[in-house]
């Protein structure tokens, strides 16, 4: 602690190039808490997959929807003990830009396969019976204010009616919750029969079907079952884990992690350099001042703590002040990525990834510093 | 009163290119607990060099050197600089103070390397910039102080630590006359009043008298001094 004043100080020796290095590595660690949030929360989505569902989808692509007929032949199969399915309604609310993920669903056979999400009875009672009615996760109601009673216009980018029109109207009957992970609860889920007898064209087909399995161990067989069922037909499927699905779903975005760590590689890769050449010129020119602290008993190793030290609290101060700019801005992506929080695994890489980049900068000059022939530096020769 | 340094046989040779130059010459020198030495001589007679090595700064080629009761030509780096902590406070021609540190901060370096703790530090602290005369400029930087200012905050951190002995290398060189014999009037005082042995290079012969003893070198051997000369 009592050499902190003296790191300190050594540190704002020069204060213009202090404060632009330290403006120029917050950035970097803002932009690496931005970007690998975003992979970090799609990673836990994949990470949280269930292991009991299935996903078939259409083997051309997961948009190509699916006979309503297969369901049965589907539940047939042997370990199959729940079958639900969904649609992809694609609509927002008023703007284009207020996307809401907006799904047609069978509701009993949906909240049997996905008890993470609570609704009361008595609001999955109302929305079985009311066609119009639709329940919210509790994110999503937060968001634009929705509350139950509420009588909520959407706009479908693909669905449209016979006279023409894609807008739908839904009562609002239930808010539902994910108590593990409320962030996820940003659904607005629908009766499929008000979809299906409404919509103007794809009558009798769904979007996918989600399918329950009793044993996990058994998953790749019977994907194997369910594909061999519809071998050869005008609309072969693609079974695949939750796991397996949610990769492939993020993979039609890109490589989402590909892409963060050659932003976040190549930012880091230009701060290396940045922050090490101000080490070494810092260094460079305090030569007399290290020689002066030798001089007077400071061994070698307490001078290349000194030096590292500074690193240290460079990179550490700035990547703390850069974390925290991601952390406060990170609530206004949630729609990207889905959380409302900066996830704290990112944090901590972050404060890691700094601790790293103190110690690749700082080492070299430290060396040096360590191995100044105190004659020579002291008569100008170093 | 015993000696506190004590050269045998001391060679220092350095390399220049692959060429071997001896600077000091087979020296014997004893220096007295207490003394007040000026050492003298033209540039390059080797009395930096000769100095540097009585301050553990540097290492004999060849001969025994016990400074403060240690044979300090056998220590390893570690051990010299724990040893030149606790023994030699230095003075240096152009001050060598942290620019970014105040003068108390300044003063404070060489306890920074002792066991004591923050508020015996400021008592010491307070204590040697009493002696030099700048309890006032405590707070101030550097560069808001005069030369002889620095020099003295310079002596101050020389003390601090209660060393047995200061070198001084060429202390006054940056001085006016005014300001130079006041701090050679203050080196007198920690010699005569503090009983601080104290060895000063200087080229100045009106510094030099300040001093109790004078050493000349010349090419690297002792010669015998005009006046004072060492015994």
């Amino acid at each position: 602690m009592k050499y902190i004043p003296l790191i300190w100080a050594g540190l704002w020796r020069k204060r213009a190039r202090t404060i632009f290095t330290l403006l120029s590595i917050v950035v970097a660690f803002m932009l690496f808490g931005l970007l690998q949030g975003v992979n970090s929360a799609f990673d836990k989505g994949i990470q949280g997959a269930n292991v009991n569902r299935l996903y078939v989808q259409n083997r051309v692509t997961f948009t190509e929807p699916l006979p309503y007929s297969y369901l049965s032949q589907i539940e047939s199969v042997p370990g199959v003990n729940g079958v639900a399915w969904m649609s992809w309604f694609g609509t927002y609310y008023q703007d284009p830009k207020n996307f809401v993920f907006s799904f047609p669903v069978d509701a009993e056979r949906y909240f049997d396969l996905y008890p993470e999400d609570h609704l009361p009875k008595d609001q999955l009672n109302a929305l079985i019976h009311t066609r119009t009615g639709a329940v919210i996760g509790s994110e999503l109601a937060k968001k634009y204010g929705w509350k139950i009673g509420d009588h909520i216009p959407l706009h479908s980018t693909i669905w449209t009616k016979p006279d023409g029109t894609s807008d739908w109207t839904f009562d609002i009957v239930g808010i539902y919750e994910d108590p593990q992970d409320p962030a996820r609860a940003t659904q607005f889920l629908f009766n499929h029969t008000y979809f299906d007898e409404g919509r103007s064209f794809g009558k009798g087909t769904v979007g996918w079907y989600i399918v329950r399995i009793a044993d996990p161990s058994k998953a790749a067989a019977i994907t194997q079952t369910i594909d061999n069922l519809f071998a050869n037909s005008s609309d072969e499927t693609r079974t695949l884990t939750e796991k397996e699905n949610a990769q492939s779903f993020l993979k039609q975005l890109g490589d989402i992690n590909f892409m963060v760590t050659a932003i976040v590689g190549a930012v880091f890769f230009t701060l290396l350099f940045l922050t090490g050449n101000t080490m070494m010129q810092s260094i460079r020119e305090r030569i007399p001042e290290l020689a002066v602290l030798k001089t007077i008993g400071f061994s070698d190793l307490s001078v290349l703590l000194l030096v590292l030290g500074e690193a240290l609290m460079l990179c550490l101060a700035s990547a703390i002040l850069g974390l925290a700019a991601a952390t406060a801005i990170f609530p206004a992506m949630r729609d990207v990525a889905g959380v409302v929080s900066l996830p704290m695994i990112v944090i901590a890489m972050g404060l890691g990834a700094a601790v790293l980049l103190a110690l690749v900068t700082g080492l070299p000059p430290a060396w040096r510093a360590r191995s100044l022939n105190i004659v020579d530096a002291l008569a100008g020769r170093k | 009163m015993g000696s506190i340094v004590s050269l045998r046989n001391v060679v220092k040779t350095y390399m220049r290119g692959k060429q071997p130059v001896e600077v000091l010459h087979h020296l014997d020198v004893e220096i007295p607990e207490g003394d007040f030495l000026a050492l003298m001589g033209p540039s390059g007679s080797g009395k930096t060099t000769l100095l540097n090595l009585i301050a553990g700064l540097d290492q004999p080629t060849e001969g025994e050197l016990t400074v403060a009761g240690e044979r300090i030509d056998r220590l390893p780096s570690g051990k010299l600089a724990k040893w030149r902590a606790r023994n030699i406070g230095f003075v240096f021609q152009f001050y060598n103070l942290m620019p970014m540190l105040n003068a108390e901060r300044n003063v404070e370096l060489p306890l920074l390397l002792t066991s004591l703790g923050s508020a015996e530090r400021k008592r010491n602290v307070a204590a040697a910039l009493a002696i030099v005369g700048l309890a006032d400029r405590a707070k101030h930087k550097p560069s808001e102080l005069s030369g002889g200012q620095q020099q003295r905050v310079a002596i101050a951190r020389a003390l601090v630590a209660d060393p047995k002995l200061l070198v001084c290398d060429e202390p006054t060189g940056d001085l006016d006359r005014e300001t130079a014999d006041e701090i050679l009037g203050l080196l007198q005082t920690l010699n005569r009043e503090h009983h601080k042995t104290i060895i000063m290079v200087t080229h100045d012969q009106r510094a030099a008298d300040f001093a109790t003893r004078q050493l000349h070198l010349d090419k690297g051997r002792l010669v015998e001094s005009p006046q004072k000369s060492a015994a």
